[in-house]
C-alpha cells in the first residue's frame, strides 16, 4: 500500500536515469544502510566477526567478478588468484611505507590486482567461452604458485604467512590483533558502501553500457565503435581491482592473517557461485549471492543438529560440510533451470508484485 | 649472460650428459601424457555429442573411483565392486540427462558449462558423504593390476620402468582404441557422429538425442572409471585428484575440443612438456613449476593457433 510509484513523475532526464526512481526505494535503502551502520553497535561480536564482515567482503569480491563475468560475459577461474595480488600487494606496501595510513594502501593495493587483472585479460582479445577459462586457470595457478615462491612477497618471514600489523585510524586501532570486530565491520562496510556506489555508477553510464554491448553481440557492439581491445581490458581490470581490495580486506580485516592457501582455486569457484546464485550482471545480487553462500552453512550448521538430535541422530562438523557443498551444487543446477537470471530476478518479480499489491490488474 | 646460459644451454649439455635420465623423464612424460589424455577423451566424448563442455569429467573420475574402492571397502569383491561402480556411471548418466541437460536443452553453451559446475560441487559432497573424505588406497591386488619395477640398462645407466606405468599406457591405448572402432563401426557410435555434426539433422533421421546423451555420458563415464583406475593406483583415491583434472583443460586446448587424436597428442605434449620442464628447467625458479606450466604452454598455444592442433573449426574471434 505505501509502495506506490503513482504521483511520482520523471520531469527531467536525470530524474529519469536515476538508479533508484522511486522514492520508496530510495527510502529503503537509506533505511538498509543505517541499519547495516546501527548492527556494528546493536550486534554482538561473533555476528560481526564470523557473519557480516565475511559476508560484506565477499559481496565485494562478487561484485568484482560480476563485472566481468555478468556485464562483460567474459567467465574468469582466477578471481581467487587476483584477490591474492590485493592481499600481498596490501602487505608489501603497508610494511614498506608504514607512515601512510592503511585505508590509502587497501585502495591502491587494488591497483595492482587490477594490472595483473589487465595482463592475464589480454588473451580475451582473441578467445573467449571455456577458451577464456583456461587462460584464466593459468592466471590462477602461476599466481598462486608465485605466492609460495616468491618469500620477497611475505619479506621473507619465516612462516610464509600474512599477517596483519597494527594500524591505526584516528587512534583507533583499525587493523592486528588489537583491532575489536566492531572497528573492523565499520571499515570493511564504508569501503564496501562506497565502491558498490562506485561500481553502480560505473555500470549504469557509458562504461557500463559498452560492458553490455561488448557481452550481448560482440560483433555489433564493435560495428557501432565500441573498441573491444579497451572494452575487456577495462573489465578485466575494474573487476580484478574489486577483486583485489576485497582479497585485502579478506586477509586483514577478517582473518588477520593468512597463508596463501586461500586464494586457491575453490575461492575462485565459490565466489563465481555466488555470481551465478545472485544472478549475472547484477549489483544486489551480487550481495543476495554472497549472503545465501556464505550464510547458508552456518544456519544449516545450527539448524541441522536441532532437527536431527530428537531422532538421535548426531550430524557432526563434516557432515554439514559435505552437505554444504551438496545444497551449492544443487542450487546451482536449479537456478540455471528455474532462474537463470538468479536471486536479483525474483528480487525483482517481488518488487513488481508489491507494486501491484493488492490488485494486480 | 648468466641466465641466458643457464636457461639455453645448460639444460641441454645435461641432457646429453645423462641420456638415461631424460629417458626416465620422458618416460615419465609419457605416462602421466597418456592418463591426461584419458581424462581428456572423457571431456571430448561429451563435447562432440552434446556441445557441453563437461566441467564435472574431473570429479567423475574421482567418483567413480572412490565408489570402486568404498565398495570393496565394505566387503563386496573387486570384480564385483567393479561391475557396481559400472552401474552407478550409468545411473549417473541417467540421471544427468533427466535433471541437468533436458531441461537446459536450447540454452547459451556458458550456461550448461556453468550447470556442470553444480555437478561437480554435488558429486563432491555426495561422495564425501557417502564414502568419507579421507584419501583412499586403489585396490591394485584385488583387481590384478601389476606391480613392481624393471630395471633396464640403457645408454650407461639404469632406467627404471614400473609395471604399473606400463600397464597404465597399454589400458589406456587399448581404451582409445576401442573407443575409435566404437565411434567408426558401430549403429551407435555412427550415431553419435551425427549427432555432434548436427543435431537437427540427426533429429530428423530419428535418432533420439535423449538415449545419445545418456550413451555418451555413460562412455565418458567409463573413461572417467579406467582413469580413475589409473591414476587412484598411482596417486591414492582422493579429491585432490580433481585437480589433476583440471590438467586435462590446457590438452583439450591443445589438441583442439572435438579430435580424439588431438586429446591423445595433447596429452603426450602436455605430460611430457611438464616433466621436461619439472625437471631441466624447474630448479631455476625454485622448483614447482608443474602446477602450471601446462596451463601457460596452453596459453601461449591459444595466442597463435586458438582451434587447437586437430580442432575442427577456426573459433570466432574478435
Amino acid at each position: 500500500m505505501l509502495y506506490r510509484e503513482a504521483g511520482q513523475f520523471k520531469t527531467n532526464y536525470v530524474a529519469d536515469s536515476a538508479i533508484f526512481p522511486l522514492r520508496e526505494d530510495r527510502i529503503g535503502i537509506g533505511l538498509i544502510i543505517l541499519a547495516a551502520y546501527a548492527l556494528a553497535f546493536l550486534g554482538n561480536s561473533f555476528l560481526l566477526q564470523a557473519v557480516m564482515i565475511p559476508f560484506l567482503v565477499f559481496s565485494l569480491a562478487s561484485i568484482g567478478l560480476n563485472i566481468l563475468t555478468g556485464y562483460t560475459g567474459l567467465l574468469s577461474l582466477g578471481t581467487g588468484a587476483f584477490m591474492g595480488v590485493g592481499a600481498y600487494a596490501c602487505y608489501k606496501l603497508m610494511t614498506a611505507f608504514p607512515g601512510v595510513n592503511v585505508i590509502v594502501w587497501i585502495f591502491v593495493s587494488g591497483f595492482f590486482s587490477a594490472g595483473i587483472g589487465a595482463l592475464f585479460g589480454l588473451p580475451s582479445l582473441r578467445i573467449k567461452g571455456f577458451y577464456l577459462a583456461v587462460a584464466t586457470l593459468a592466471a590462477q595457478f602461476f599466481l598462486q604458485w608465485c605466492f609460495i615462491r616468491i618469500p620477497w612477497l611475505v619479506n621473507y618471514n619465516v612462516s610464509g604467512a600474512l599477517d596483519a600489523p597494527l594500524r591505526t585510524l584516528f587512534g583507533v586501532p583499525i587493523m592486528g590483533p588489537n583491532a575489536t570486530p566492531q572497528v573492523r565491520y565499520l571499515v570493511v562496510l564504508t569501503i564496501v558502501i562506497l565502491l558498490t556506489w562506485l561500481a553502480s555508477n560505473l555500470v549504469h553510464g557509458r562504461i557500463g553500457r559498452m560492458w553490455i554491448a561488448i557481452r550481448d553481440m560482440d560483433l555489433a557492439a564493435e560495428l557501432m565503435g565500441i573498441r573491444p581491445l579497451q572494452t575487456k581490458l577495462l573489465a578485466f581490470a575494474v573487476s580484478s581491482y574489486y577483486c583485489g581490495v576485497a582479497g585485502a580486506l579478506l586477509v586483514f580485516l577478517w582473518y588477520g592473517g593468512a597463508e596463501y592457501d586461500v586464494f586457491n582455486i575453490n575461492q575462485s569457484f565459490f565466489i563465481l557461485f555466488m555470481v551465478i546464485i545472485g544472478g549475472l550482471g547484477s549489483l544486489i545480487g551480487s550481495f543476495f549471492g554472497a549472503a545465501l553462500i556464505f550464510i547458508l552453512p552456518i544456519v544449516l550448521g545450527i539448524v541441522l543438529p536441532a532437527v536431527m538430535s530428537p531422532f538421535g541422530i548426531t550430524v557432526g562438523s563434516d557432515v554439514i560440510e559435505h552437505l554444504r557443498f551438496m545444497i551449492v551444487g544443487a542450487l546451482i543446477i536449479f537456478f540455471l533451470i528455474v532462474e537463470p537470471h538468479g536471486l536479483a530476478r525474483l528480487w525483482q518479480i517481488g518488487k513488481q508484485k508489491l507494486l501491484a499489491w493488492p490488485f494486480p490488474y | 649472460m648468466d641466465i641466458l646460459y643457464k636457461v639455453f644451454i645448460e639444460p641441454f649439455v645435461f641432457m646429453g650428459e645423462a641420456p638415461d635420465l631424460l629417458i626416465q623423464t620422458l618416460w615419465e612424460g609419457l605416462v602421466s601424457g597418456v592418463l591426461y589424455a584419458l581424462i581428456a577423451l572423457g571431456f571430448v566424448l561429451i563435447f562432440k555429442a552434446s556441445g557441453v563442455f563437461n566441467f564435472a569429467q574431473g570429479i567423475m573420475v574421482v567418483f567413480s573411483a572412490l565408489t570402486l574402492v568404498g565398495l570393496y571397502e565394505k566387503g563386496v569383491p573387486a570384480f564385483l565392486a567393479l561391475i557396481l561402480a559400472v552401474l552407478v556411471m550409468l545411473v549417473l548418466a541417467i540421471v544427468v540427462e533427466r535433471v541437468v541437460l533436458r531441461p537446459l536443452v536450447n540454452q547459451p553453451d556458458i550456461i550448461l558449462f556453468m550447470a556442470t559446475f553444480g555437478l561437480t560441487y554435488f558429486l563432491i559432497g555426495f561422495g564425501e558423504l557417502i564414502f568419507g573424505g579421507n584419501p583412499k588406497e586403489m585396490i591394485t591386488d584385488a583387481l590384478f593390476l601389476p606391480q613392481g619395477t624393471t630395471e633396464l640398462d640403457m645408454l650407461g645407466g639404469m632406467v627404471r620402468f614400473q609395471h604399473l606405468d606400463i600397464a597404465a599406457a597399454v589400458i589406456a591405448s587399448i581404451m582409445i582404441a576401442l573407443l575409435a572402432v566404437f565411434f567408426s563401426k558401430t549403429r551407435v557410435g555412427r550415431a553419435l557422429r551425427a549427432v555432434a555434426d548436427s543435431h537437427k539433422a540427426a533429429l530428423s533421421v530419428g535418432i533420439s538425442l535423449n538415449q545419445i546423451w545418456v550413451i555418451v555420458w555413460f562412455a565418458a563415464g567409463i573413461v572417467a572409471l579406467v582413469a580413475g583406475i589409473m591414476w587412484g593406483a598411482r596417486s591414492g583415491v582422493s579429491f585432490s585428484l580433481q585437480v589433476i583434472a583440471l590438467k586435462a583443460l590446457p590438452v583439450l586446448i591443445l589438441g583442439g575440443f572435438t579430435s580424439i587424436p588431438g586429446a591423445i597428442i595433447g596429452g603426450l605434449i602436455i605430460g611430457i612438456g611438464e616433466k621436461l620442464g619439472e625437471f631441466y628447467w624447474g630448479p631455476l625458479v625454485g622448483g614447482g613449476v608443474e602446477t602450471w606450466l601446462a596451463y601457460v604452454i596452453a596459453l601461449l598455444f591459444l595466442l597463435y593457433r586458438p582451434q587447437g592442433l586437430f580442432g575442427e573449426k577456426i573459433i570466432e574471434r574478435i
